[in-house]
C-alpha cells in the first residue's frame, strides 16, 4: 500500500514542487547571469540581491488581466500554454537524480519511475510541448505570432530529427532505453559516455538548444522581429506558463543531457579508484551540479551569441546536423557489432 | 492547387526594432520579402518652418531635436552655414573645440548604433557595453555644456563656453579606454560566425547606385565610395589633422559595420591631435550683436555621423529670422535605400538593414 501509492504520489508532489520552484529561481538566475554579464547588477530591489523576485513577478503575472483577442480561437488559445506547460512536466517522471538513498531506515529511490523505454517517453513528451508554440500562433489570429508558429515547426522537425537520430546512438552505446540503466551502464563502463560519444555530445547540445527555442536559434520569439512571437498576444498567467515552459524545457534538456552523457548522479571518472573518495558527495548533488552547469551555458550562449536567421538555422539543421547524425549512427552501430 | 497570397505586415510604427516610429510595410512571401514601403512622418515637429520663425541664435537650440544623438553636429552644420553667409572669422581655438565635440559626438552616436545594431541580431551583451562608453562621452558633454543629449554647445562665431579645467585630461582618458573598448565589441561580432552570417551579403548595394540613391556617411562609404566631407571639404579644424576614411568593398551590412568600426578607431586619432595642437586664444570671433546676414543663400555641408548633413539658407538680409531654412538629413536620404535593400532578403534581415542604415527618426521627419 504505501509502496504503491503512498511514496510514489509523494515523490510527484515533492518533484512537481521543486520543479516549479527551479524554474523560478532559475529565471531569476537568468537575469542575473546575464546582468553580471553585462556589467549590471540584475534584480536587486526585492529581498537581498533580488532573491525573492520571483514570487513578485509570480503575483504581478497573477493580478494582471487575463485578455483573449477578439478574433482569436477560444478553445485553441486557451489550451496552447497548458499545451506547452504539462510535457514539460511531466518528463521529469523519468529522470533519475539518484538511484538510491537511505532515509529514516526507508530506502528509497530518487526517480519516480524507471520506465523501460524512458528515453523514448521523454522524446514523446518533449516533442508535444512545441505544439503548443505552434497552436498559440495559429490561435492568437495574429500576423506576427502566425509567423513565429511557423518557424517553431520548421524548426521542430528540423532538430528532432538529429536529436533522435543522436538518442539512438546512445541506446546503442548504452544498449537499454532506461535512464537509470544508462546511468548503470556508464559505470559498468566506467566512463562517462561523453567520452565515448562527444559527436552526439555536440549535437545533443546543439539540437536542446534549438528544441528549447534558446539563443542563438530563438526564432520563434525574437523579440527585435516578431515582437515576442508566439507570445504576443498572452498575457498574465498564461504568458507565464509560456515562459514558465520555455525554463522547464532547459532544465529537462539539461537533466537528460547529464544522464545520457556526464553519467547521472555518478562521481567523474567513475572507474578511476584513486577518486573513490569524492563518493562522499551524494549522488543526487553530482547530479544537480552537473544539470547546472548545463544551465549555465545555456544562459551564457544567451548573452553572447546573435541570432541565426530562419534559412540559416535549417541549414545548419538537415546540411550539417542531421548527416552528422547518421554518420555518428551507423559508426556506433557498426563498432558496437564488431566489438 | 494551393491559393497562396502575400501576407502584408505592418512593421511600426511601435515596434522595437524600427529605432523610433518607423513604419514599414512588408509584403511577404513567407518569409520572403517582396515589397517593402516606408511610411514616415510620425515624427514630424515642423522644424524646417519653425525656424524661419525663431531668430538665428535660437535656431542651433532647435537643431539639437532634430537628430537628437548627435545634437552637436547639427550645431555644428548649422552654425558653419551662418558664419559662412556672414563670412565670419572663427578663432582657431574654437575651431579646435568644435572639432573635439564633432567626433565625441561621432563616437556616441555609433556606440548606438553598434549597440541598436547588435541587439537587432540578437546580441544583447553588446547593447549595453556600447551604452557603457556612450554614458561616459555624455559625462563628458555635461561637464562641457551641462547638457546630455541636446546641448545647444555652438554659438555662431565661436562656443559659448571654454573647456573646463582639465577636461582635456579626461577626453584623453576617455580616447584611451575607447581604444580598448573596440577592442572588446570586435572579440564578440567581427569574427563571429553568427554575425558574420547575419552580416555578409545582406542588403549589397554597389557604389554607382549609392551614389543615385544619395546615400551618405559611412553607409556610402562601406559600397567602397571614399567620399567623406572631412576630407573632401574641410571644414572646422579637419585640415590640420592625419586621419584615414576607411571604405568598404562588398556594400553589404557587414562593410558597413566594419567602416563604423574603424571609424572609431580615426575619431580617437583626431581627438587627441586636436588635444595636442589645442592652441590658445579667444573662443569666440568678432560677431555682431545683432546677427542680420546679408541677403543671399548657402549652402553647407559636413560630415555628421549619419552621412552628410547640409544646411540650405537664404536670408533676404532685412528680418532678423532666415527666409528659407531647409535641411539636408542624412537618415532621410539613406533611408531612401531601405526598400531597395530588404527586397528579397528575410523579415529578420529586414531589423539588420534598418540598423545598418543607422536613422534617428527625429532628423527623418524632423
Amino acid at each position: 500500500m504505501i509502496d504503491t501509492y503512498v511514496v510514489p504520489t509523494l515523490k510527484i508532489l515533492v518533484l512537481l514542487n521543486a520543479v516549479l520552484v527551479a524554474v523560478t529561481y532559475m529565471v531569476l538566475l537568468e537575469r542575473k547571469v546575464i546582468a553580471w554579464v553585462q556589467v549590471r547588477l540584475g534584480p536587486m530591489r526585492v529581498g537581498p540581491h533580488g532573491v525573492l523576485q520571483p514570487i513578485a513577478d509570480a503575483i504581478k503575472l497573477l493580478l494582471k488581466e487575463d485578455i483573449t483577442p477578439a478574433r482569436a480561437d477560444r478553445l485553441v488559445f486557451t489550451l496552447a500554454p497548458i499545451v506547452s506547460m504539462v510535457p514539460a512536466l511531466i518528463a521529469f517522471a523519468v529522470i533519475p537524480f539518484d538511484s538510491e538513498i537511505t532515509l529514516f531506515g526507508y530506502t528509497l529511490s530518487l526517480y519516480v519511475a524507471d520506465v523501460n523505454v524512458g528515453l523514448l517517453y521523454i522524446v514523446a513528451t518533449t516533442s508535444i510541448s512545441v505544439y503548443g508554440i505552434i497552436l498559440a500562433g495559429y490561435a492568437s489570429n495574429s500576423k506576427f505570432p502566425l509567423l513565429a508558429g511557423l518557424r517553431a515547426s520548421a524548426q521542430l522537425i528540423s532538430y528532432e530529427v538529429a536529436v533522435s537520430m543522436m538518442l539512438v546512438s546512445m541506446v546503442v552505446t548504452a544498449g537499454t532505453l532506461s535512464m537509470v540503466g544508462i546511468v548503470e551502464s556508464q559505470r559498468e563502463a566506467g566512463v562517462w559516455f561523453v567520452f565515448i560519444q562527444p559527436v552526439a555530445f555536440v549535437i545533443l547540445f546543439i539540437g536542446g538548444l534549438a528544441e528549447t527555442n534558446r539563443a542563438p536559434f530563438d526564432l520563434p520569439e525574437a523579440e527585435q522581429e516578431l515582437t515576442g512571437g508566439f507570445h504576443t498576444e498572452y498575457s498574465g498567467m498564461r504568458f507565464a506558463l509560456f515562459f514558465l515552459a520555455e525554463y522547464a524545457n532547459m532544465i529537462v534538456v539539461s537533466a537528460v543531457a547529464t544522464t545520457l552523457f556526464l553519467g547521472g548522479w555518478l562521481r567523474p571518472f567513475p572507474g578511476v579508484g584513486a577518486l573513490a573518495f569524492l563518493d562522499f558527495v551524494p549522488g543526487w548533488i553530482w547530479f544537480l551540479m552537473k544539470t547546472f552547469a548545463f544551465l549555465y551555458v545555456f544562459i551564457w550562449i544567451r548573452a553572447t551569441l546573435p541570432r541565426y536567421r530562419y534559412d540559416q538555422l535549417m541549414r545548419l539543421g538537415w546540411k550539417v546536423l542531421i548527416p552528422v547524425a547518421i554518420a555518428n549512427l551507423i559508426v556506433t552501430a557498426f563498432i558496437r557489432v564488431l566489438l | 492547387m494551393f491559393d497562396t497570397s502575400e501576407l502584408v505586415i505592418n512593421m511600426g510604427p511601435q515596434h522595437p526594432s524600427t529605432h523610433g516610429v518607423l513604419r514599414v510595410v512588408l509584403r511577404l512571401d513567407g518569409e520572403r520579402v517582396v515589397g517593402a514601403d516606408v511610411v514616415i512622418g510620425y515624427l514630424h515637429r515642423g522644424i524646417e518652418k519653425l525656424c524661419e520663425h525663431r531668430d538665428w541664435l535660437q535656431i542651433v537650440l532647435i537643431t539639437d531635436r532634430m537628430d537628437y544623438v548627435a545634437a552637436a553636429s547639427n550645431n555644428l552644420g548649422y552654425v558653419e552655414t551662418v558664419e559662412k553667409l556672414m563670412s565670419l572669422e572663427v578663432p582657431p581655438r574654437a575651431r579646435y573645440i568644435r572639432t573635439i565635440l564633432a567626433e565625441l559626438q561621432r563616437i556616441a552616436s555609433h556606440c548606438l548604433w553598434l549597440g541598436t545594431h547588435a541587439m537587432d541580431l540578437g546580441a544583447m551583451t553588446v547593447f549595453l557595453y556600447a551604452f557603457r562608453e556612450r554614458e561616459l562621452i555624455l559625462d563628458l558633454f555635461e561637464e562641457y555644456c551641462g547638457a546630455r543629449l541636446t546641448y545647444n554647445a555652438m554659438r555662431i562665431g565661436g562656443l559659448p563656453l571654454d573647456i573646463p579645467p582639465r577636461w582635456d585630461e579626461k577626453v584623453r582618458a576617455f580616447c584611451d579606454i575607447l581604444d580598448t573598448k573596440v577592442y572588446e565589441y570586435e572579440e564578440l561580432l567581427t569574427r563571429n560566425r553568427i554575425f558574420l552570417e547575419r552580416t555578409r551579403g545582406v542588403g549589397v548595394i554597389g557604389g554607382d547606385e549609392a551614389i543615385a540613391i544619395g546615400l551618405s556617411g559611412p553607409a556610402l562609404r562601406g559600397s567602397g565610395v571614399p567620399r567623406d566631407v572631412r576630407k573632401d571639404e574641410p571644414y572646422a579644424a579637419y585640415a590640420d589633422f592625419e586621419f584615414n576614411v576607411p571604405i568598404g568593398m562588398a556594400g553589404d551590412t557587414y562593410d558597413r559595420y566594419l567602416v563604423r568600426i574603424e571609424e572609431f578607431r580615426q575619431s580617437t586619432r583626431i581627438i587627441r591631435q586636436a588635444l595636442d595642437g589645442l592652441p590658445e586664444g579667444p573662443i569666440l570671433g568678432k560677431v555682431p550683436r545683432l546677427i542680420k546676414p546679408p541677403a543671399g543663400e548657402t549652402y553647407h555641408a559636413i560630415e555628421s555621423p549619419k552621412g552628410e548633413i547640409g544646411y540650405f539658407i537664404v536670408s533676404d538680409g532685412k528680418s532678423n529670422v532666415p527666409y528659407r531654412f531647409r535641411v539636408r538629413p542624412p537618415s532621410f536620404c539613406n533611408l531612401q535605400a531601405l526598400p531597395r535593400l530588404i527586397q528579397g532578403h528575410l523579415v529578420a534581415d529586414v531589423v539588420a538593414l534598418i540598423g545598418s542604415i543607422d536613422i534617428v527618426l527625429g532628423e527623418v521627419d524632423r
